[in-house]
């Protein structure tokens, strides 16, 4: 069978400007060949910064932001594309190559309606007329499973939900019948339950249309269930190629078993939960506006143990957080920490009531000032709370870097000059320098690449062993809860659909939500999207 | 930081303020003549004994521009520091609170700015005694409308970022949380601002100097030196330039430097590799 897509050798480069130096020319990706059949799928996979989006792009013949493709081919039906001029390139690009974006959101324009957009490239290539365009659209809204599909097209982009709006993407991508469709981490951003209903969307209609394509994620997982080959990357070279098979089932290389192996972590839950430290009883919140987050929420957790609140966006869970710190005081329902009950609102309570519970944030770049130096914020808890300065503070500053196993060189550092692991281990040495009982964290690692994010996940654990402290960990990810959790509350829409001891929450006899959620959660194990997709419900074709 | 590490431009900039800065505080000893002391005919050229000629009175003109710039960098860089910290203040503590306070002090803001400027110093500096105080007080407290509206736009940016939220955790409070946590991450907006009131302050010295609600005559300031002598331009006489390019010149310099500090200010790594 002849190949549709073949790059050989590919090489692409950038030129960074470092302030006042010579302008270097960096290698983004070297000597990366691969080949696509029709109607095969490969995925790409690789942390951030692994050239993966880079290398998906020059199948468009495009570089984006400054790189520039030095070397090698890239043939598509035998033809390199990268010898084709700016009109000869035109023609490829949304008629025999397409690109579905990683933020439907920001790719879509929101002053046209969604289908008119989707045609947009049939009728600009000339492919079809606009009734068969349409009609073509009509078929692809379908397949997709969207709800409506004959009046969605009269949709504007701002006018359905996250997942449908990728789903149309998908779409767009379809319509003009190309032979290949690159896609961009297309469920990265969107939640569990609705990932399977746009994975499962996209592997039909690719399927049904014989399309070939490349699809590049970070998550081994989801990979695994749509493409027949996988590539995984690392600083922009090849570290495995194979077939789905025998990249999940037996990794040649190290890098690649890490990956396999990465979120299989679990443990085993503390026996012992009566010794209550925080205490959330029957609890509504809401904002100003009258709209109302949280309903009768209530909930505990023990001394030094983690409770795993879990849930989709929207489900309040964030809310139940500032409802916890006094940042938004609930308007019913009490919160009692070691027996006392908090004051419900920040400005009622006193600095030693705030020192002892603190807070990690999602994202670690606005969770610190970036005119601060790693000393001034890991210090400031410690002059504030405990009055420290001088020779002290430091000593205690390079203590608590050591306890995050980052080293004293990084002292007077700017968080612009760290990375993003090294960040939100940052963060979590300015709450541990409070020496707080509670540390509330909002999906810490959800920002991070799996592998970095593991490493968190193992210091947060090893810091609960040294230090005792608590943690309310709030998350969108099941692997994490089985890695982390004693206890587990399920969200769902502002109440709370399932708490208790993790191993409970996490065994049937389900109720619904959770059995959805759980469901979702993507697992390493080829065939697996097939298996669920059989036992559930598409019940979320809404999202 | 190092002294290799500032860039050229910025040199320029703080030799041209220094210059003008020693002329300011060492004025009767550089000065040749008088602030005050006729000393020739009228307009007389440049050369000779006077090195930029005379003015409309006969005074020496080198001697009036430097006692000038003790007045002018005086009143302008008093106005424009006091309108700085005045306008900052108020805006922070606007963004930071929010509900009433806020919006108290931008309605404020708004009934001010809605008064042209120049008929409002003008009817202010009528009615009130005429002391170079209440001069720099009034311009600083007119210039501090804009710096308000910018230092709210700006600090509201930065005190919904999760690192305030944190700080407001930690227990710290409004001061704290305006100067270590704000104030860092807007300095680069409003330092450029700086530069330009600096420039603008002196203008409008100048401007209510011709109405004559500025410096009293005899005192020198460039600004009224340019309106004594603009009639000779008329005659082909450029004694009015000279003081116009000394403002000109200090506006450059001020500019300069302050684009340096912005340039330093927003790096966000320290200043550190930056030009």
């Amino acid at each position: 069978m002849p190949e549709l897509l073949s790059v050989k050798n590919l090489k692409i480069e950038a030129t960074s400007y470092p302030p006042g130096e010579p302008p270097k020319v960096v290698t983004l990706v070297e000597d990366v060949s691969f080949d696509l059949q029709k109607g095969k799928v490969l995925g790409l996979i690789g942390e951030s910064g692994a050239g993966k989006s880079t290398i998906g792009l020059s199948a468009l013949a495009y570089g984006r932001g400054g790189c520039r493709i030095t070397g090698g081919q890239v043939l598509l039906n035998g033809r390199d594309i990268l010898k084709l001029g700016r009109g000869g390139i035109n023609s490829v690009r949304g008629r025999h190559v397409c690109y579905v974006a990683q933020s439907a959101a920001a790719a879509f324009n929101p002053a046209h309606k969604l289908g008119d957009q989707v045609i947009e490239a049939s009728l600009r290539h000339g492919i079809m007329n606009r009734e068969e365009a349409t009609k073509r659209a009509l078929y692809l809204f379908r397949v997709l499973g969207l709800p409506n599909p004959e009046t969605f097209g009269d949709r504007y982009p701002h006018q359905v939900s996250g997942g449908q709006l990728q789903r149309a993407m998908t779409a767009m991508a379809l319509c003009p019948n190309p032979e290949l469709i690159v896609f961009d981490e297309p469920t990265t951003a969107l939640d569990v339950t609705t990932q399977i209903d746009v994975l499962a969307a996209i592997k039909h209609a690719i399927e049904e249309t014989d399309t070939a394509a490349l699809y590049i994620t970070h998550d081994l997982a989801v990979v695994a269930q749509i493409s027949d080959d996988i590539m995984v990357l690392r600083h922009g070279k090849t570290v495995e190629y194979g077939t789905t098979k025998q990249v999940i089932e037996a990794p040649r290389e190290e890098y690649t078993r890490a990956l396999v192996s990465v979120r299989q972590a679990k443990r085993d839950e503390a026996p012992d939960q009566t010794d209550t430290l925080l205490k959330i009883e029957h609890v509504h919140a809401g904002y100003a506006n009258g709209f109302k987050v949280l309903h009768d929420v209530s909930m505990h957790l023990p001394k030094g143990q983690t409770l795993a609140i879990v849930g989709e966006s929207g489900s309040g869970k964030s809310t139940l957080a500032r409802v916890i710190t006094g940042l938004l005081p609930p308007s019913e329902g009490r919160i009692t920490f070691e027996g006392k009950e908090l004051p419900k609102a920040l400005k009622g309570r006193t600095n030693d009531e705030l020192r002892r519970i603190q807070m990690i944030y999602q994202m670690a770049d606005t969770a610190m000032n970036p005119r601060q130096t790693v000393r001034e914020i890991v210090g400031r808890p410690l002059s504030f709370y405990f009055g420290m300065h001088g020779a002290k503070k430091t000593e205690r500053v390079k203590e608590l870097l050591d306890q995050i196993e980052m080293g004293t060189r990084f002292l007077d550092r700017y968080p612009a000059e760290l990375s993003g692991g090294q960040k939100q281990r940052v963060a979590i040495a300015r709450a541990l320098a409070a020496q707080p009982e509670l540390i509330l964290c909002d999906e810490p690692t959800s920002a991070l690449d799996p592998l970095v994010a593991e490493g968190i996940l193992n210091l947060l654990l090893k810091l609960q062993e040294e230090t005792a402290v608590s943690y309310v960990f709030i998350t969108h990810d099941i692997a994490i809860v089985r890695a982390i959790a004693d206890s587990v509350a399920v969200m769902h829409r502002g109440r709370l659909v399932r708490f208790g001891p993790k191993s409970k929450v996490l065994s049937p006899p389900f109720d619904d939500y959770t059995d959805l959620l759980l469901k979702s959660v993507p697992e390493m194990e080829i065939g697996w999207l097939e298996k669920v997709l059989k036992t559930r419900r598409m019940e979320s074709a809404g999202n | 930081m190092n002294l290799r590490s500032i860039p050229f431009s910025a040199w320029i900039g703080i030799i041209g303020i220094a210059i003008a800065l020693l002329c300011a505080l060492f004025a009767p000893f550089l000065a040749p003549f008088g602030e005050r002391e006729v000393v020739g005919d009228i307009w007389l050229p440049a050369g000779g004994d006077f090195l930029l000629g005379t003015d409309n009175l006969g005074r020496d003109l080198l001697s009036r521009l430097i006692y000038g710039a003790r007045t002018t960098i005086f009143v302008a860089l008093a106005a424009t520091v006091l309108s700085f910290a005045l306008g900052m203040i108020l805006s922070f503590t606007a963004a930071v609170t929010g509900g009433f306070v806020d919006q108290f002090f931008s309605r404020f803001n708004d009934l001010m700015m809605a008064v042209p400027t120049l008929i409002f110093a003008l009817v202010v500096l009528a009615v009130l005694p005429q002391h170079l105080w209440i001069l720099v007080l009034v311009m600083a407290v007119l210039d501090s409308t804009r710096v308000f509206r910018i230092g709210r736009a700006v600090a509201l940016d930065v005190a919904v970022m999760e690192f305030v939220e944190a700080a407001r955790l930690r227990g710290e409070g409004n001061i704290w949380i305006i100067f270590r946590e704000i104030l860092p991450n807007t300095l680069s907006p409003l330092l450029a601002e700086f530069g330009l009131r600096f420039a603008f302050s002196i203008l409008f010295l100048s401007t209510l100097s011709f109405l004559g609600l500025g410096i009293q005559p005899p005192a020198a300031d460039w600004g009224g030196m340019v309106k004594d002598n603009k009639d000779g331009i008329i005659f082909g006489i450029s004694a009015a330039l000279i003081p116009g390019a000394a403002i000109a010149a200090l506006a450059i310099c001020v500019n300069l430097v302050v684009d340096w500090l912005m340039k330093r200010t927003s790096s966000l790594k320290g200043g550190r590799g930056d030009a």
